[in-house]
């Protein structure tokens, strides 16, 4: 990655004879002069870049380099990742938990905010308003004063130290933006769509099923991306509602193994938990980049 | 996006007129087209029973465990209010980690949004280095911020850490002192978040016309002119709402102290969160204390956005 940086600015410095020119507004000219007069934004721009790449690329090299007090002491080697493997349960185990959570929630999510978008933009009914609202106004509540009482609710109903319980509860903080995306999603329809079904015999469950999930496709890949992103990193709820170390998710699983010996921080394995943590999410932002950017062009944060 | 819903639906009901009243008296309208009302709460239904259920019921749940006496394994023991409330209050970490909580708040947001703004016009128009940076301000956004919080507590280690030799010869650590911890996390932060921020405040400048900067240069302001008379004036409603998030998101500041610095050094930054879960689950498992913590932290958040959103729209108007 760094290497890509790298280009502009040597072209830049190969070529300080140009002497810059007088013309205020020649940002967008390529030519030489006009990358002299650039030159500090190159400088600048590649050293931003560098910061905010850097601690990813220096975590992914040192979790294969050799260091004193891990299991990869010397030579490079996935020693790291074979004190991961066996710790406790077996990292398979917590990756696993992780997967059966972020699942869950993406299902539950996606199931859940499709229909209620459906209904919020296609009918109305007594307590539209009023259920909008509340689902909103689940993100002015803390998440703290939430999982408490949750917490103890899930004690109650027999959901205690259980992952179904923590992706119900990620599911329900995910319901408002996905709610809120589903119903911009099908508003954007055209009515007309619906009615050519319907005077074709369509009911409204076809419909929805056969004509609009196609339509609001592209609201769904986003509203199941984030409530990926939010499940799988999702570090306080499973801290507080799972106690069972063998349920624990991956984030916790990885946090908790750094006092493994004795108080020594295992550091390499750390390295290597924060890479098998950070891939899939950086791998999904990479091929799902447009979705991402198009869940807050969607109008949702323009006030 | 919002700009393009409008004309969507617009024209189909101007041509359409005489629907327009079914949609008033749904019995009258063909069964679907905007449906039937129970056929609409149907849809409705697996929202209502999360909203309820989920958010709701423990609502109200927190306001009952502040007025109640209930240990955690004990459960609930009955009504003692107001008695949680005096002891919140004196619990010996409270005023301090109100004070924590207040000053990373303000430093988090005073951070975010300028850098926020800052790295938005660095990389406003389009090209190809300039589509490379947003993709690289954004990368880290992608992480958790428990993961994030992992890989700087391995990367301002004093033994691991790439600036360890650096750090020793300095005779500093990242962690080691109150103040380097605070700056410390704060760089993690604005690492984590300034992506995101810059992603906000992207989409706010997009919604400013070009006609206008181009006629604010005819008439020959200079660059910085242009900056704080059009541009921040234009982009307030973003800054409001950038501004509320971040508030709200540095006020319930949980997971970066509770990985990276464990309150520490000597309890110097542990956050109203962090003492919420404390009294909770660490200690004196007195969820009838953390309970009022919570209504207070509730109603505190509730005033502060109040504040926010009355200044900001006092300011709109001037």
């Amino acid at each position: 990655m760094t290497a890509l940086i790298e280009p502009p600015t040597t072209v830049a410095a190969d070529r300080p004879a140009e002497p810059p020119r007088g013309g205020r507004k020649a940002p967008r000219t390529t030519s030489l002069g006009g990358i002299a007069i650039q030159m500090p934004f190159w400088v600048l721009t590649a050293a931003l870049a560098v910061i905010f790449l850097y601690p990813l690329v220096w975590t992914a090299i040192s979790s294969v380099a050799p260091l004193a007090g891990t299991n990869q002491t010397d030579g490079w080697g996935l020693g790291n990742y074979i004190t991961l493997a066996n710790y406790q349960d077996g990292i398979l185990q917590y990756i696993g938990n992780s997967v059966f959570v972020s699942l869950l929630t993406v299902v539950l999510t996606l199931v859940i905010s499709l229909l209620g978008g459906y209904a919020f933009a296609r009918f109305s009914f007594h307590g539209k308003n009023a259920l909008f609202l509340a689902t909103i106004a689940i993100l002015m509540v803390p998440y703290a004063t939430l999982l408490i009482p949750l917490y103890v609710l899930l004690n109650m109903v027999g959901l205690s130290n259980s992952l179904v319980g923590v992706a119900l509860v990620l599911t329900m903080f995910q319901l408002p933006f996905s709610t809120f995306m589903m119903r911009i999603a099908f508003e954007s329809i055209p009515k007309e769509l619906d009615e050519a079904a319907m005077v074709d015999g369509c009911n409204s469950w076809t419909v929805l099923w056969k004509v609009l999930v196609p339509a609001v496709k592209p609201g769904l890949i986003t509203v199941g991306l984030f409530a990926f992103l939010a499940a799988w990193n999702d570090f306080m709820a499973p801290l507080i509602l799972i106690n069972d170390s063998a349920k624990m998710t991956l984030p916790l699983a990885v946090s908790n193994l750094r006092g493994q010996v004795q108080g020594v921080v295992d550091y390499g394995a750390t390295e290597a938990g924060v890479v098998v943590l950070a891939l899939p999410c950086i791998l999904l932002f990479l091929i799902l980049q447009r979705h991402y950017v198009r869940g807050f062009m969607s109008g949702a944060f323009k006030g | 996006m919002s700009t393009t819903v409008t004309p969507a639906s617009a024209p189909v009901a101007a041509t359409r007129p005489g629907r327009a009243p079914s949609r008033r008296r749904p019995r009258r309208s063909r069964q679907g087209q905007s449906g039937g009302a129970l056929t609409g709460w149907l849809f409705a239904l697996p929202t209502a029973l999360f909203v309820v259920l989920l958010f709701l019921v423990p609502l109200v749940l927190v306001f009952q465990m502040a007025a109640s006496d209930w240990p955690l394994l004990g459960g609930n023991q009955g009504i003692n209010f107001p008695e949680n409330f005096p002891e919140a209050l004196d619990n010996r970490f409270f005023i301090d980690s109100v004070i924590f909580t207040l000053k990373y708040t303000v430093l988090a947001t005073v951070l975010l949004i300028g850098l926020g703004l800052g790295l938005a016009l660095l990389v406003q128009e389009s090209s190809r280095w300039k589509g490379f940076l947003r993709t690289a301000f954004l990368v880290p956004s992608a992480l958790g911020l428990a993961s994030a919080s992992l890989l700087f507590y391995v990367l301002y280690s004093p033994i691991a850490g790439p600036f360890a030799e650096l750090t020793k010869s300095w005779g500093f650590t990242f962690l080691g002192t109150p103040d380097a911890a605070l700056w410390s996390t704060l760089f993690l932060i604005v690492w984590r978040f300034a992506g995101f921020y810059m992603l906000l405040m992207l989409v706010g400048l997009q919604g400013i016309p070009e006609e206008v900067y181009e006629a604010a240069r005819i008439d020959g302001g200079s660059r910085w002119q242009i900056f704080r008379d059009i541009t921040v004036p234009l982009l307030k409603p973003t800054l409001a709402l950038t501004t509320v998030m971040c508030v709200t998101g540095s006020l319930l500041a949980f997971e970066q102290f509770y990985i990276l610095t464990k309150g520490g050094p000597d309890n110097s930054t542990i956050t109203v969160v962090q003492l919420i879960y404390n009294v909770a689950f660490q200690g004196p498992n007195n969820l009838g204390v953390a309970g009022a913590l919570s209504v207070i932290v509730l109603a505190a958040l509730v005033i502060i956005n109040i504040v926010q959103i009355r200044a900001f729209s006092k300011k709109a108007e001037d």
